[in-house]
């Protein structure tokens, strides 16, 4: 693979699909840029349109309203066979009838390159992803984190300038799911060009994106790096369906959250109808009666402690109403029991305010979730 | 909160939604197929219909005169009560054998599936010219009947031999589908009843049995249908005194020339076939199982 | 010792059945080896000369030739229209297609003779009776069911997703059908071929409506033969098709098999 190759550009602008007899569109006029070599992620809950969007992009699915440019030209009206991107599917798609060598170089027949051409690029390709002399095997004579390699070896041969990943790592175990994350992650250094990522895990999106886009219901929630969605995400969806959250609904007033059963210093933000967002990681345990750090202090009663190994979860309700969970280093500090009277403390700055427009899913205990 | 699983925000858009009605021109792939179809049966099927209501003279003539005939009514009643009969012999040989395919290894499984394929597959006529060559009067059939003290006795061109002809003809359509069915039975379901204190023959009835009875439902359906409009084995093996219906409409056609009487058998024939095919798929909700099968027998 | 004696019973009636399902199917063989002219089992000389009379005697050897060509006719227009119709509507979508599904598997419903005289009455008309386009367009109607109903069985069981794999791979429609949908459906394709041959070279009844004295099928032939005649030539034809329906299924089979192991 020559590393010389760029990424494209794509641009998507008031995209939209409505098929027939939905009541509501699968994609509502989002716009989106994808810069040339970026590793840009649609994440989000099944059914929010990110597949719809990633079809579009390759032109399985026609679009409704809107613009699709590749490098500022319209795609839009190109078959997919000629808009030359490389895609990877959830069930990898490999040709059952054909060779591992024999898929990696469907690609190269169509486009009519020369015999000794191509038996040099399928083998190049089939190295690329360390698969070397199983050119001869047929797919189902391969595990399945093989077939997903043989798969985006035959999406690469042929130097696309982006590659669309449609859940690639969906069908995986967790180990090898892991090890396939790291192997995308360097062809997407290697090659050099632009990566669209689809899939509904949080972990996988905040592990590989450059910039991860929030799918919600056929609208882009919010769009940016791992770390700005993380650390300030704009809305309450965005900060529960990204890592875990503290969530206290309210309003706010003079700087402080009414959540009804506490009040609560809050950080900057939004006012009227909000939700304070505190990652567990931010929250600490203080024994009741000692010293007081600044910041927020609810009393609350231990309920539950998960050992994973590296932290430990301890879950509390608060003494006003509502359950919380706190992250805690294991070995840092002496292990609590269930049942404890502890004290939750987080300083106000490490809470995050956003409007409260996402209702919380049903089922779902109102108040800190 | 907990970990947050991914919410299903949005409703998933119904698959069938999905599939827009595009690709008209795919549709003329189809064209040639419907066209010859359309022109070259039902075309004569439904001229063939309006001739029986036509022919001589417009009205149900043709209908009410054979429901008056003496003769008619014997043929259709006899076609009944053979089909009924061949039926019930198949039943009565496609269970054990089906159970026994269940219980074999999978080399004598083979062994019996060929054995019933085999006259699946070879020529109808083939087979209708053996029995005839079997039932003679000197035949095989008739040297055994004499060994065990039976016979000989008159067996081609009687009803006997008719039925016996056609239900080997017929017994590959029993066999499949029950043994389809008994493949598809856990068998610990048995244990289990027998487990629970029942003796083997009542596992057998209450258990086994029932959840059989849906292949034989598909498969006495087939060849009940195949049976009540068959020719060639009948006309050959059976004699022209106990013909069934389609004898009879051969003989409206080819000696009397007679196409609205013929037209009405014909439709009564289809009519007959149709209701049991549509009863027994409404019974069972096999969903259109046995069609798959129908028509290889070359009827 | 119940289990024991209802196995032995069991393989006793399977014995039996089994003897009754296949005895029919292969006595024709001694019998077609006969040196009598009756047909006697066992045949007390042997000879070769039925088979002699039936590939020389021109009102056999002509209906077998007919029989061979009008089948090997019917399963190139059955199987090229039966596949592109199974095509196209498994990838539509109209109102009344439950109409055009029934309207291709009514031959297999409708019985025989039904068919049989209502061609019959329409050929009359149109005189296409004892032609060879005639047969040809009878035997398709019967033959393009089965192809229907394979080759939509194998597009059932077809991964859509590959041709959208092809199709973001570069290729055209036209090259992902040849490329990736024909090859992996064409196990129906064939199954559904070896169905309308053996539909056409076996079909007795319509067969006999539409023939004429000039046009005749081998299974017409054999028809008259049995109904006219005490000639043992019959068991010689009996013998050549069922060998040519075995062989047939064998190779079919063998086809197949290598095609997966390939």
């Amino acid at each position: 693979m020559p590393d010389t190759a760029t990424g494209a550009r794509i641009e998507v602008e008031g995209l939209t699909k409505l098929f027939p007899g939905a009541a509501a569109p699968a994609v509502d006029g989002i716009d989106l840029e994808i810069r040339p070599g970026e590793f840009m992620t649609l994440l989000g809950p099944s059914g929010s349109g990110k597949t719809t969007t990633l079809n579009m992009i390759a032109g399985f699915e026609s679009i409704s309203a809107g613009r699709i440019a590749l490098d500022g030209g319209d795609i839009a009206q190109l078959p997919a066979y000629k808009r030359n991107l490389g895609m990877v599917f959830q069930n990898y798609a490999l040709f059952p009838h054909m060779t591992a060598a024999e898929n990696v170089a469907f690609p190269l027949k169509q486009r009519k390159v020369a015999k000794t051409e191509i038996a040099r690029r399928v083998s190049e390709a089939l190295e690329l992803v360390h698969l070397g002399g199983h050119g001869e095997r047929l797919p189902s004579q391969l595990s399945g984190g093989q077939q997903q390699r043989v798969a985006l070896a035959r999406a690469v041969v042929f130097e696309p300038r982006a590659l669309l990943l449609d859940e690639p790592l969906g069908a995986l175990d967790k180990k090898l799911r892991e090890s396939l994350q790291l192997e995308i992650s360097r062809l997407h250094r290697e090659l050099g060009i632009t990566f669209v990522f689809v899939t509904h895990d949080q972990d996988e999106a905040l592990a590989l994106s450059d910039r991860i886009a929030v799918f919600r219901d056929g609208r882009i929630e919010q769009a940016g790096t791992p770390a700005d969605l993380y650390e300030t995400p704009s809305s309450r969806f965005v900060a529960t369906f990204l890592g875990d959250s503290n969530v206290f609904t309210g309003r706010v007033r003079d700087g402080l959250l009414d959540t009804g059963w506490c009040s609560l210093r809050a950080p900057g933000g939004p006012e009227g109808a909000v939700a304070l967002v505190v990652r567990p990681e931010h929250l600490r345990l203080a024994v009741p009666g000692g010293p007081r750090a600044e910041g927020n202090v609810l009393s609350a009663t231990v309920t539950d402690v998960v050992y994973q190994g590296a932290f430990r979860r301890v879950l509390v309700r608060f003494d006003g109403g509502g359950s919380g969970q706190v992250r805690e280093a294991a070995g840092v500090s002496r292990s609590v029991s269930v049942g404890e009277r502890v004290e939750v403390c987080w300083s106000e700055d490490a809470g995050v305010l956003v409007p409260d427009g996402a209702e919380p899913p049903a089922n779902q205990p109102v108040g800190a979730r | 909160m907990v970990s947050v699983s991914p919410v299903d925000a949005a409703p998933a858009v119904p698959a069938a939604a999905r599939r827009r009605p595009r690709g008209r021109p795919l549709l003329l792939l189809a064209l040639p197929a419907v066209v010859v179809l359309a022109v070259f049966f039902v075309v004569p099927a439904a001229r063939l219909a309006w001739l029986s209501v036509s022919e001589p003279a417009l009205g149900f003539g043709n209908y009410t005169a054979m429901a008056s005939d003496g003769v008619v009514v014997t043929v259709v009643l006899r076609t009944l009560g053979m089909a009924a009969v061949v039926t019930v012999l198949c039943v009565l040989c496609a269970y054990p054998y089906a159970y026994l395919m269940t219980m074999v290894g999978p080399r004598w499984r083979a062994v019996l599936t060929a054995l019933v394929l085999l006259p699946f597959w070879t020529s109808l006529m083939a087979r209708t010219f053996a029995w005839v060559v079997l039932l003679q009067d000197t035949g095989l059939v008739n040297g055994l009947l004499a060994a065990v003290g039976l016979g000989p006795t008159r067996l081609l061109g009687t009803t006997a031999g008719v039925s016996v002809a056609m239900a080997q003809v017929m017994l590959p359509f029993m066999v499949l589908p029950v043994y389809t069915a008994m493949r598809g039975i856990d068998r610990h379901l048995v244990d289990a009843a027998m487990g629970l204190g029942a003796t083997p023959l009542a596992a057998f009835l209450r258990v086994y049995l029932p959840l059989s009875l849906r292949g034989v439902a598909a498969g006495a359906t087939l060849v009940m249908v195949l049976s009540l409009g068959f020719y060639v084995t009948p006309s050959l093996v059976g004699s022209p005194q106990q013909s069934m219906l389609a004898q009879l409409i051969s003989v409206q056609v080819n000696q009397l020339v007679n196409f609205g009487a013929a037209g009405a058998l014909a439709v009564t024939l289809l009519v007959v076939t149709l209701v049991l095919v549509a009863g027994v798929q409404r019974l069972t909700r096999t969903g259109g199982a046995p069609v798959g099968l129908v028509g290889g027998a070359g009827s | 010792m119940r289990s024991v004696r209802l196995r032995r019973a069991l393989v006793a009636i399977g014995v039996l059945i089994g003897a009754w399902l296949l005895v029919p199917t292969l006595i024709v063989i001694p019998i077609s080896f006969s040196g009598e002219d009756s047909f006697a089992f066992p045949p007390s000389s042997w000879s070769m000369r039925h088979y002699a009379t039936f590939f020389t005697e021109p009102s056999w050897l002509n209906a077998l030739l007919v029989s061979v060509q009008l089948a090997v006719i019917v399963t190139v227009v059955a199987t090229v229209l039966g596949t592109a119709a199974a095509f196209a509507l498994s990838r539509t979508a109209f109102h009344g297609k439950g109409a055009v599904n029934g309207l291709f598997l009514a031959p297999l419903i409708v019985p025989g003779i039904v068919v049989a005289v209502a061609v019959y009455a329409a050929f009359l008309q149109w005189g296409l009776i004892g032609t060879p386009t005639g047969f040809v367009l009878a035997h398709t109607v019967l033959a393009i069911p089965f192809v229907t109903v394979n080759v939509g069985a194998a597009l059932g069981g077809f991964d859509r997703t590959l041709e959208r794999a092809a199709a973001g791979l570069g290729a055209s429609s036209l090259a992902t059908f040849r490329s990736v949908t024909l090859p992996l459906i064409m196990p129906g394709v064939l199954s559904g071929a070896v169905f309308a041959f053996v539909t056409s070279f076996d079909e007795v009844v319509v067969s006999l409506f539409i023939q004429s004295p000039q046009l005749q099928t081998l299974p017409v032939r054999m028809f008259t033969s049995v109904t006219n005649e005490v000639d043992p030539t019959i068991a010689a034809a009996s013998t050549v098709v069922i060998t040519v329906t075995t062989a047939l299924l064998a190779l079919a089979t063998a086809l197949r098999r290598n095609r997966r192991h390939a």
